[in-house]
């Protein structure tokens, strides 16, 4: 089995990061802003991960598993305020939920 | 003592009734209560028996204890009455304590005889004025606290006299309120006294931080064996109470106040700024004279102090054409003189002027008083004339009382006391002594011209007949009282009834007599000099200029209004606008605007915060991986 070098999942690890910001910057519907950062927790995953694996250590896998439990709490709780915020709002575009504004 | 047992001698009271010496004080503010709480349903002539039969009565009361007093206590010693205590605090111990000795009972003879006279002239000359009432509580008022002052056996009640005379001074000169200026010559008066007050206050805590005592005999017992001559603690004392002095008396540098204060009513003029309270400064030095004398050099500068005003007011007098103000200025002249006897130490000199000043000055503004009223409140003497056929009573008076003033020899009390003062402070020697004589004979000259130049003018010459009010029997009868006391006072000796001339004027007495042939012959050359001008017709006696600088008092009150009043006034309406509040204002203003600012950032954009987050972090792993590479 061919090992695959470090850098490469470096690499993979910002595409998806800088894929996932952009979906954060750039979409609308807060839907979609949760499934980026869901990208852009993954692409961390994957970097702990590489890590590891480069330097032989289980501590990149023990964040991992860190990290998808903190997605999963993040996705639950996430999704009940989208769902709560649709209910009340009734949309869920984050260009007009401003009502915080200063 | 002759003359006091001629006096006194029939009525040769008890020793007891000198333990009524506090009902003296006490029966004026008994009059003042009584005309302040219950004066509203009092009839009119109930209010004027009340104002002038409480300290007629003290009068009466002061004249037989004086008797008593004197013939049951030799001089040097002294009755004291405690009271009760007054303020006990730590060191403190200040005490409700009165004491008779000679030099307060002329005081107080001076202030109840001259002053139930001034208030019974009072009750004619005040008769029609809306503020009666006001009028003789305040005066009474006035009465307890010069009192007070005078019997205070211990300095710190001395001093409470002292301010309450000057609040009633203050109440008086400011009576007739719904003038405004007659407000601001009250305020100016009171001020300028009150910088005098502060110097008071400082050199009664000097004298009480170093000796720990406010009681008077025992102060200058303890000040005569504790501090050498000249050293620092007894000259600052004797400094800051001479300024508290020259404030209250009207001298150099603080006399701007005293003309202006002739806005009262002229009896007020006649009692409290001639008669009694401005010669409290002279009675102050002269009770603290121990104190003085361990500091040769504020004495001789009282000296200076009096022979500068007494030249300078003299002056002034001359450039004169309100009446009052004549006889202000000269009452500032006179104190000069009697301060100028102090600073060679001569008390018993300086008393007798005091005493005798004070009743030809009295009469001099009594009469004055009649003089305003016939010619229906006029004070001009330019425009007034030939009134002594017409008021005879109050010609008589005037003529009594100027010529006092000037010292005409032999038949004036005038001329007795001043002659006294002259003499000693030429018998005080050196060249401080001559130069003090030359002012003093100086001073003569022009009291001649001054004094006799308004009795020209307002008694002869071109008559008026358009004369309105005569003054009554109550108004003539002071004056007539006054008259005989104005000539025949210096019958009283007053310094024999202090117990003797002091050693400076003792000395006067085996002098030559050509100095005081001088000085009479100055105050008669001055007379003739004021009736050369009136006889060919001139209005002012000085040339143009001089007259414009003795006009306006030598121009102190213009360089006090640019020196002080300006600048106090530039202060306070710098400070209306609050800086400091400004600054405290301004960093509310910054919190606000900070506020403002911070809260601009809240936009309420999630798209905002996520691009802000992203920045600030790409900025913060861009600086660190900077320094990294670096390092």
């Amino acid at each position: 089995m061919t090992t695959i070098p470090a850098d490469h999942a470096l690499y993979t690890a910002a595409a998806l990061f800088a894929l996932g910001l952009t979906g954060v910057l750039v979409r609308r519907s807060l839907l979609f802003v949760l499934m980026s950062l869901e990208v852009m927790l993954n692409a961390v995953g994957l970097a702990f991960v590489a890590g590891g694996a480069r330097w032989g250590q289980a501590d990149g896998q023990v964040m991992f598993l860190l990290v998808l439990t903190l997605a999963a709490a993040e996705v639950a709780i996430g999704l009940a305020l989208l769902l709560a915020v649709h209910l009340r709002v009734g949309t869920l575009d984050g260009d007009r939920l401003s009502r915080l504004r200063g | 003592m002759l003359i006091f047992d001629t006096l006194f001698g029939w009525i040769r009271p008890g020793a007891g009734v000198i333990e009524w010496l506090w009902l003296i004080a006490a029966l004026p503010l008994a009059g003042f209560l009584l005309l302040a709480v219950a004066g509203r349903w009092l009839p009119r002539w109930a209010i004027g028996a009340v104002g002038v039969g409480s300290v007629a009565l003290a009068a009466g009361l002061a004249f037989i204890t004086a008797a008593a007093f004197l013939t049951t206590h030799a001089p040097g010693t002294a009755l004291s009455q405690t009271l009760w205590p007054w303020l006990s605090s730590g060191d403190l111990h200040a005490v409700m304590s009165l004491r008779l000795d000679r030099l307060s009972t002329v005081m107080m003879l001076v202030i109840t005889g001259v002053g139930s006279l001034i208030l019974l002239y009072a009750a004619g000359y005040m008769a029609d004025d809306d503020g009666y009432r006001r009028f003789f509580a305040y005066m009474d008022l006035f009465v307890f606290f010069m009192l007070v002052l005078v019997l205070a056996g211990d300095l710190l009640l001395l001093f409470l006299g002292w301010e309450g005379v000057g609040l009633c001074s203050y109440l008086l000169i400011g009576f007739w309120y719904r003038d405004p200026d007659n407000g601001a010559a009250a305020r100016k008066a009171f001020i300028a006294t009150r910088i005098g007050d502060a110097a008071f206050v400082a050199g009664l805590l000097v004298l009480f931080t170093g000796l720990g005592t406010t009681d008077i005999p025992e102060l200058l017992a303890r000040a005569v064996q504790q501090w050498p001559a000249g050293s620092v603690p007894a000259v600052a004392a004797a400094l800051l109470l001479l300024g508290g002095a020259v404030g209250k008396s009207a001298q150099l540098p603080l006399q701007v106040w005293l003309p202006d204060a002739m806005a009262g009513p002229t009896p007020v003029s006649a009692l409290i700024h001639a008669a009694t309270m401005v010669t409290a400064g002279v009675y102050l030095i002269a009770r603290l004279l121990p104190l003085f004398e361990l500091a040769p050099a504020v004495l001789a500068l009282v000296g200076a102090i009096g022979a500068l005003t007494l030249l300078l007011a003299a002056y002034a007098a001359l450039g004169q054409n309100d009446i009052k103000r004549i006889l202000a200025y000269s009452t500032i002249s006179q104190i000069g003189y009697m301060i100028m006897a102090l600073g060679v130490g001569a008390v018993s000199a300086a008393m007798f002027h005091l005493v005798s000043h004070a009743f030809f000055k009295a009469l001099l503004f009594l009469a004055a008083g009649g003089v305003i009223l016939s010619f229906g409140g006029e004070h001009d003497i330019r425009r007034m004339g030939g009134l002594w056929r017409r008021r005879p009573v109050v010609f008589a008076g005037f003529l009594a009382g100027a010529a006092s003033l000037a010292a005409v020899p032999l038949v004036t009390a005038g001329f007795y006391s001043k002659d006294l003062i002259i003499s000693t402070v030429l018998a005080a020697g050196g060249t401080e002594g001559r130069l003090l004589w030359l002012a003093g004979t100086l001073g003569a000259f022009l009291t001649g011209i001054y004094s006799f130049r308004p009795l020209f003018m307002v008694f002869f010459g071109r008559t008026r007949s358009d004369l309105q009010d005569r003054p009554g029997w109550i108004m003539a009868l002071p004056m007539l009282v006054l008259t005989v006391l104005a000539l025949a006072g210096g019958l009283i000796d007053v310094p024999a009834l202090l117990g003797g001339l002091d050693a400076s004027s003792a000395a006067h007495e085996s002098g030559a007599l050509a100095p005081e042939l001088i000085v009479v012959a100055a105050g008669l050359l001055g007379i003739l000099v004021a009736y050369i001008a009136f006889a060919t017709g001139r209005a002012s006696i000085l040339p143009h200029w001089l007259e414009r600088a003795a006009h306006t008092g030598l121009g102190f009150d213009r360089l006090y209004d640019l020196l002080l009043v300006r600048p106090f006034l530039a202060l306070t309406r710098a400070i209306r606008q609050d800086p400091v509040d400004r600054a405290f204002e301004g960093l509310g203003r910054a919190a606000a605007w900070t506020h403002r600012w911070l809260s601009a950032t809240q936009t309420g954009r999630l798209r905002w915060y996520a691009s802000a987050t992203t920045l600030g972090g790409v900025l913060v792993v861009g600086a660190m991986l900077l320094l990294a590479v670096q390092s």
